[in-house]
């Protein structure tokens, strides 16, 4: 009888798996840090301005810092077929990482917006801006230079998390480098490989963060 | 809107989630300490004039900062199994987040560090002591009080991340309340009641050190 062996080697492509993977990686943290920034930026805004508003994203934001994201993820997916609304694996997790993100930034955000001198407000307003022109055009863009350097480090976190999403079952970089080592059992190499992968990612980001944080202070 | 919580299976179930409830204190409590040893020595070496010390310490400190703690305790698991070094998935997890801690643990020191005077430095060595001295005695105590909320925090992500034990078959307390549901399949009440464990170990550890702060700031006022 022919034996069939039971593990195949590394092949081509596999490479082009590994990127595969590695795309849905970034596709997914890219979605979840664009939308998370966005609604970071508005709920930030709100707790700076509203006591009420505050007080209820502040719970949000105390949940989602306080459990597992690894929990989040599984709670969010059973709660969708719980109730009979599946997502996929993707928006699944695009939704939980987006709520994470934004959580993070609207804390950021909310120290932000309050250490913008009023009296710079106040004057932005007496050159007769508006409202909404006062806070497009002057305390915005100062608190965003400032909290770029934090800014940066929630970013990196919400990349990495990225990984975590694989347990949902969206099949991103790790879970993609894990099928591979189940058929080739050489997990060193494979790993090695997308920790390579992560490291070329997040090393410059932090790189940059730590630069900005740096020209900041002087 | 129909679904019918059953939380019947969950309270049976409980007495076999408190050993992973255990065994994630026990993950945190260790990883933590092991890891702020190291972190001390890895901020020592960041600056140190051994250059291949410093190489040793700076690549540690950028690969944990740098790469996902789920990849770490892969690597730890997998990585070392297929080296030859088989480690038992506890040790696997325990050392993952160890290494993990360390290295953020390391720049919260470092950044502490910078902010104390370097001049004290050069005063406590005009005082003739060496610089282990200098250090036990005059920049440790200051440096305590400013790494506390940075230490805290990162004493928070080390009980979230040691939920990753899962991904390797631990048993820790997301191990333990995945294997229960997967009896039942009441995963959705299983996990809730488990975050609200998680969150419940969150706050225990704020509380604790939110007190431990309110004792170094009421001593900093009785000293001035």
């Amino acid at each position: 009888m022919n034996s069939v062996p039971l593990f195949s080697g590394l092949q081509y492509s596999d490479a082009t798996y590994l990127l595969a993977g590695a795309g849905h990686t970034l596709w997914l943290a890219l979605w979840a840090i664009v939308l998370g920034t966005l609604l970071g930026f508005l709920m930030g805004w709100l707790r700076s301005v509203s006591r009420i508003g505050n007080a209820i994203i502040v719970v949000l934001v105390d949940v989602s810092r306080s459990i597992p994201l690894l929990i989040q993820l599984i709670v969010a997916n059973a709660a969708l077929a719980a109730f009979r609304y599946p997502l996929s694996p993707f928006a699944c997790s695009a939704v939980v990482l987006t709520v994470y993100m934004a959580s993070f930034c609207s804390e950021i955000y909310k120290g932000g917006f309050e250490a913008v001198p009023t009296n710079l407000q106040k004057a932005a307003r007496s050159l007769g801006l508006s409202y909404l022109q006062a806070f497009a055009s002057v305390s915005a863009p100062i608190m965003l230079r400032r909290t770029f350097a934090s800014w940066i480090g929630i970013v990196l976190g919400v990349l990495k998390d990225t990984s975590l999403a694989a347990v949902i079952g969206y099949i991103e970089l790790l879970r993609t480098s894990q099928i591979i080592v189940t058929r080739t059992q050489e997990p060193l190499l494979v790993l090695l490989i997308v920790g390579v992968f992560y490291f070329l990612l997040c090393y410059p980001i932090a790189r940059l963060g730590a630069k900005v944080e740096k020209g900041l202070r002087q | 809107m129909n679904y019918h919580f059953q939380w019947a299976p969950v309270w049976k179930a409980l007495p076999d989630l408190w050993p992973g409830l255990m065994m994630t204190i026990e993950l945190t409590l260790l990883s933590f300490a092991l890891g702020a040893v190291i972190a001390f020595l890895l901020a020592w070496g960041k600056s140190s004039a051994n250059k291949t010390a410093m190489a040793l310490c700076v690549s540690w400190i950028e690969i944990a900062r740098n790469t996902p703690c789920l990849f770490q305790i892969y690597m730890a698991y997998f990585g070392l199994g297929a080296a030859g070094i088989n480690v038992d998935s506890f040790y696997a997890v325990l050392g993952a987040i160890t290494f993990n801690t360390a290295g953020y643990l390391a720049e919260v020191i470092r950044g502490g560090i910078e902010g104390i005077d370097p001049r004290q430095q050069r005063a406590g060595a005009a005082l003739g002591m060496d610089r282990w001295q200098t250090f036990s005695r005059i920049i440790l105590p200051q440096l305590v009080p400013l790494i506390l909320p940075g230490a805290g925090n990162q004493l928070i992500w080390s009980l979230l991340n040691t939920s990753l034990g899962m991904v390797v078959g631990l048993q820790e307390l997301t191990g333990a309340t995945y294997t229960a549901q997967s009896l039942t399949f009441r995963s959705f009440e299983f996990f809730i009641v488990t975050a609200v464990a998680y969150y419940a170990l969150a706050k225990i550890v704020t509380l604790t050190l939110h007190a431990i702060a309110r004792l170094y700031s009421g001593r900093g006022r009785a000293q001035a």
